[in-house]
């Protein structure tokens, strides 16, 4: 008798304890998030000025097709629904509030561009939806005390200006600086990112040109700033007009130290259409492989990165490297979501993301890892130093970090 | 000094693309009396299948004057299906048409060709022209074309009767059918030139500004200036118009402390606007009367 | 030469067709409807369709200032986009950095812009048609730079643009609704706010059109020398009608600021002007309520030419476009006409 009970209890506390522990690894969901599925929001400019970029949205649905073909995320498939802004910030906020409101998303990631992420940034925090890994490089996004719900991805713009400050301090102490940047917030806050890089030797620099995206070619700003004597060249602009800028350098005869933004950096966007011949020594910096550069060509991160687009995406062109940054940032995100398991809530999405600890996908240079923190919302700020020669990108130098710190 | 010069020669090539666009807005304007929106567009996408055609192996002039036939015959085609009913709308819903016609080319061209740079090969080379290190040989050569192409424009408008008749059909159509000529056939013409010449701009810029389905915006807005400012029935006015309003916008630029430089648009386009309210039919066009 | 080389002479034809008198708006009985719709849409839809209808009624204010202008006194705009960032940014800055309360900002963006437009109308009192176009895309072009602008960067945020600040309703309002239980969301209210300014500004816009300005106004765009020799004061009518206009625009502007809490110079561009420009040419040029209707088609046919084709949205927006215009070259106005004549035939 006394077995009998003992036995019974102890089954008792068994289904009790086995009961209690499914209750604490209990699944728990925000609207957009299911058994089955995660709905994930995305804004893009398919159409209109920065349409260049809408390869990146089309990268990512092709990334999430593959990851639904092998199993979706903890069984869950990704439904992916990108809109279009043609980058305009009303559009932008239209389109954000589709996707909150009406799609009911669980989440919106990467979207692009400055403006409409300024725009939709207030938006989001109150209505307490994760803005994850914004498309842009502006330094404002890791700003967690502010705006919890906000966080970039690539290295920002400042962070970038000031590794190339402390180089030209380092080797050109005597330099003087002119500089080409487009007007606007991502011209600017490169600008800012020299400047305050710089420091007391902001001086250094001596002439600074701005252009604007609906000039058709930017020669006659070049002609000026040769004009002004300088020695080093900074083009803080986007691939079409850094590649006029190489053109023209090499048609006035002016070899200037040339450092190009790593936005403009790729080979097959820019050096190739600006003719090899005229972009030896140019100056830049990344934190991504090149799909152009045949030295990754046996490296695992980038043979699936091939194999990817061989299967998923078979027309992209491997040589844009906006097609290498959304397959990036796109495993970015499927990681944090498996770092959720269950808990798909909007508020341990965030937690997550926060943190990610030297996270290294497929396609970072090696050594560079994505480190994120509650006060650190700046997933990538590494960078490494290159110089371009004969038809590829040279790596040189160390692992530079760009800590902006508020 | 030396700055004023190099600022003046940098304004002349890049007035040269503008001189170029402008030829092309003048033409259709000449045909249509209406400016065409999307003469910029179709202008690039010619320019593209001039590149494929090239990519395909064709050489340099083949290419040319097989894109040459094309877009004149892409011109008329688009005149005959798409303009043609709106013959009889009333015009701003013909500008209605040519925004569609806008949007429909540059959606079509970057799904085609997508929207990274392509290179664009030229001609003339690109060497230093005559030593100087501010015009390269390819801007000379863009020049010297423009000014051909001027030459006979102007000698097709002022010397031949097809020229006459269009000329004819586009200010006064009723008095133009009147005496026999087939004004709706002009029209058709009057596009598909614009069209050619619009391929020919395209082609002589793409090698400056690199080839992309966005190349042609800001040109275009450029393209309209200097045809205004030059008088909308001269094309050479339109050639003149397009390199003072690339020297005056390099010199602004340069000389309006502060502001020149972020509003180097703007005040091209207020210097032009101050012209037209002084001489409403431009520096070289024909002053307009009205008959009451 | 002879003097026909000299000068081109032109056949005096009409640029912007008439719109009689009685077919510029709708029967009151249609607009009784249409207004009990507007008034009840709100209160079965969820935030997102009311955020989109108060877009709507904003867009349509502005494409009503267009239509009095180039329906109404025959001068072509390409460049509204300017005068309605005037008066967003007017309402932004004036509620952000000197903390004015908004519905206040409203009056004195439509003022201002006035002021801008009537300006803007001076100049261009010697241009027309093609020249005229060029002269208003000039000012919109412009504006995004100006904006831009390092100087006035202190107050206009530069590049970055403003966040603002969305208005709660009015606290004897939502006193009042609590009784019933009821609450009343920013999104509600900022639409019931959008609508009392449209029907407001439509009311006064049919009234202006029917005066003696609304008459001088159309005998210019139908045939400016004949009116100024009949006595009309073409100069001060035309910049009369332009500042109208302006003023108009810029009261959209400003609760468009507020409806989307941001202003940015790239949200004003050229591509905003020459949506409003179709706008409207699909509801009509110079017929009011189609204002509404080309405000609509401006708004959702990109969503949906999106959702046909996400690569090829432009060229099923420009496909679209033609349909429109090749069924109803005159606009939304030709179905009212249409509708009207069968109405008419229902009731004999």
């Amino acid at each position: 008798m006394r077995s009998c009970q003992f036995h019974a209890a102890a089954l008792a506390a068994a289904v009790f304890a086995l009961t209690s522990g499914n209750a604490l690894a209990q699944k728990k969901y925000d609207t957009g998030a299911s058994d089955t599925e995660i709905k994930i929001g995305n804004i893009m400019p398919y159409s209109g000025p920065a349409s260049a970029y809408g390869v990146i949205g089309k990268t990512e649905q092709a990334y999430f097709n593959k990851i639904n073909a092998e199993g979706g995320i903890n069984g869950r498939k990704i439904t992916f629904l990108s809109y279009d802004d043609g980058y305009s910030p009303p559009k932008a906020v239209e389109q954000a509030r589709k996707l909150v409101e009406s799609d009911e998303v669980l989440l919106v990631f990467n979207s692009l561009g400055t403006p409409s992420n300024s725009a939709i940034e207030k938006y989001m925090n109150t209505s307490k939806v994760p803005q994850l890994f914004v498309a842009t490089g502006a330094t404002k996004w890791n700003d967690p005390k502010d705006f919890p719900w906000t966080m970039g991805w690539q290295p920002s713009y400042q962070s970038e200006a000031r590794i190339y400050a402390k180089y030209l301090m380092r080797e050109k102490p005597e330099g003087k600086i002119s500089v080409l940047y487009q007007n606007d917030d991502f011209g600017k806050d490169y600008l800012k990112g020299l400047r305050d890089g710089l420091g007391n030797k902001a001086s250094m620099i001596i002439a600074e040109e701005g252009y604007e995206t609906t000039e058709p070619s930017i020669d006659s700003h070049i002609v000026k700033l040769k004009s002004s004597g300088a020695d080093v060249f900074i083009s803080v602009t986007t691939p079409k007009f850094a590649a006029q800028a190489i053109k023209k350098l090499a048609e006035i005869d002016w070899h200037p130290l040339h450092i190009v933004s790593n936005v403009s950096a790729s080979v097959g966007g820019v050096m190739q259409p600006a003719g090899y011949e005229n972009a030896q020594g140019i100056l830049s910096a990344a934190y991504a492989k090149d799909g152009a550069d045949p030295q990754w060509d046996n490296d695992p991160g980038m043979k699936k990165f091939y194999e990817f687009l061989a299967k998923y995406y078979a027309d992209a062109n491997k040589l844009d490297g906006s097609v290498v940054y959304g397959y990036g940032v796109a495993q970015t995100l499927v990681q944090v979501l498996k770092m959720c398991g269950d808990n798909l809530t909007r508020e341990n999405i965030m937690k997550q993301a926060a943190s990610l600890k030297n996270f290294e996908p497929d396609t970072l240079l090696p050594g560079i890892k994505i480190n994120t923190s509650p006060t650190d919302f700046a997933p990538i700020n590494q960078l490494k130093m290159m110089r371009f020669k004969g038809e590829k990108w040279d790596l040189f130098g160390d692992i530079i970090s760009g800590d902006v710190s508020h | 000094m030396e700055l004023f010069t190099n600022q003046i020669l940098a304004g002349i090539s890049t007035g040269a693309i503008y001189a170029c666009m402008a030829l092309a807005v003048v033409m259709i304007y000449q045909a249509i009396d209406h400016l065409n929106f999307a003469q910029g567009e179709m202008a690039m996408f010619s320019t593209f299948i001039s590149w494929q055609l090239m990519q395909w192996g064709i050489p340099y002039w083949g290419a040319f004057f097989l894109t040459l036939a094309l877009s004149f015959a892409g011109g008329i085609l688009i005149e005959r299906l798409l303009f043609k009913p709106l013959a009889k709308a009333p015009i701003l819903t013909n500008v209605a048409g040519f925004i569609a016609l806008f949007s429909i080319i540059n959606s079509c061209a970057g799904l085609i060709w997508d929207f990274t740079i392509k290179q664009y090969p030229t001609p003339f080379g690109s060497s230093p022209f005559l030593g100087s290190q501010l015009i390269s040989t390819h801007q000379a050569g863009m020049i010297g074309v423009t000014f051909l192409l001027l030459i006979a424009l102007y000698f097709f408008f002022q010397y031949t009767r097809m020229g006459l008749a269009m000329r004819a059909a586009a200010s006064l159509p009723e008095s133009a059918r009147l005496v026999g000529i087939n004004t709706s056939w002009m029209i058709a013409l009057g596009w598909g030139m614009a069209a050619a010449i619009g391929a020919i701009a395209g082609i002589l810029i793409a090698p400056v500004v690199f080839l992309e389905p966005n190349m042609m915006g800001g040109v275009l807005i450029y393209g309209f200036a200097a045809a205004v400012l030059g008088g909308l029935t001269s094309p050479l006015g339109a050639v003149i118009g397009g390199f003072l309003v690339g020297i005056f916008e390099n010199l602004a630029g340069t000389y309006i402390p502060g502001v020149g430089n972020e509003l180097k648009l703007p005040i091209a386009l207020a210097l032009i606007v101050t012209v037209l309210v002084v001489k409403p039919a431009g520096l070289f066009g024909r002053p307009i009367v009205k008959r009451v | 030469m002879s003097a026909a080389d000299e000068v081109e002479v032109v056949a005096e034809g009409q640029a912007v067709e008439a719109v009689p008198k009685r077919a510029m708006t709708l029967g009151t009985g249609t607009s009784l409807i249409v207004l009990v719709v507007l008034l009840v849409i709100p209160l079965l839809a969820k935030n997102f369709i009311i955020f989109q209808m108060t877009m709507l009624l904003i867009y349509g204010i502005a494409v009503l200032a267009l239509n009095i202008l180039t329906g109404g006194s025959g001068q072509f705009s390409l460049g509204q986009s300017a005068f309605y960032a005037v008066g967003a940014y007017t309402s932004a800055i004036l509620m952000e950095q000197f903390n004015v309360n908004y519905a206040l900002t409203l009056p004195i963006a439509g003022i201002l812009c006035f002021a801008a437009g009537f300006l803007f109308g001076q100049p261009a009192l010697r241009l027309s048609g093609v020249y005229l176009a060029l002269a208003t895309f000039a000012l919109a072009t412009a504006m995004p730079q100006l904006l831009k602008l390092g100087y006035f960067e202190h107050w206009t945020g530069g590049v970055q643009g403003l966040v603002v600040t969305k208005p709660d309703a009015p606290e004897f309002l939502e006193n009042a609704l609590k009784v019933f239980h009821l609450k009343m969301s920013q999104d509600m209210w900022l639409y019931y706010f959008t609508l009392v300014i449209t029907v407001a500004i439509y009311l006064w816009s049919v009234n202006l059109l029917r005066s003696r300005s609304g008459r001088a106004f159309m005998a210019i765009r139908d045939n400016e020398i004949a009116a100024s020799s009949m006595g009309v004061n073409v100069a001060l009518y035309k910049t009369l009608a332009f500042g109208v206009s302006a003023g108009i625009t810029g009261i959209a502007g400003g609760l468009g600021a507020i409806a989307v809490q941001f202003v940015a110079p790239d949200s004003y561009t050229i591509t905003f002007a020459i949506s409003l420009f179709l706008g409207m040419v699909v509801g009509g040029v110079g017929w009011l309520p189609g204002s509404f209707v080309g405000a609509a088609f401006i708004i959702f046919v990109p969503n949906i030419s999106e959702s046909i084709s996400k690569g090829l949205s432009g060229a099923v927006f420009g496909v679209l476009l033609f349909l429109v215009i090749f069924l109803v070259p005159h606009g939304a106005r030709q179905i009212a006409i249409v509708g009207q004549q069968l109405a008419g035939r229902f009731r004999r």
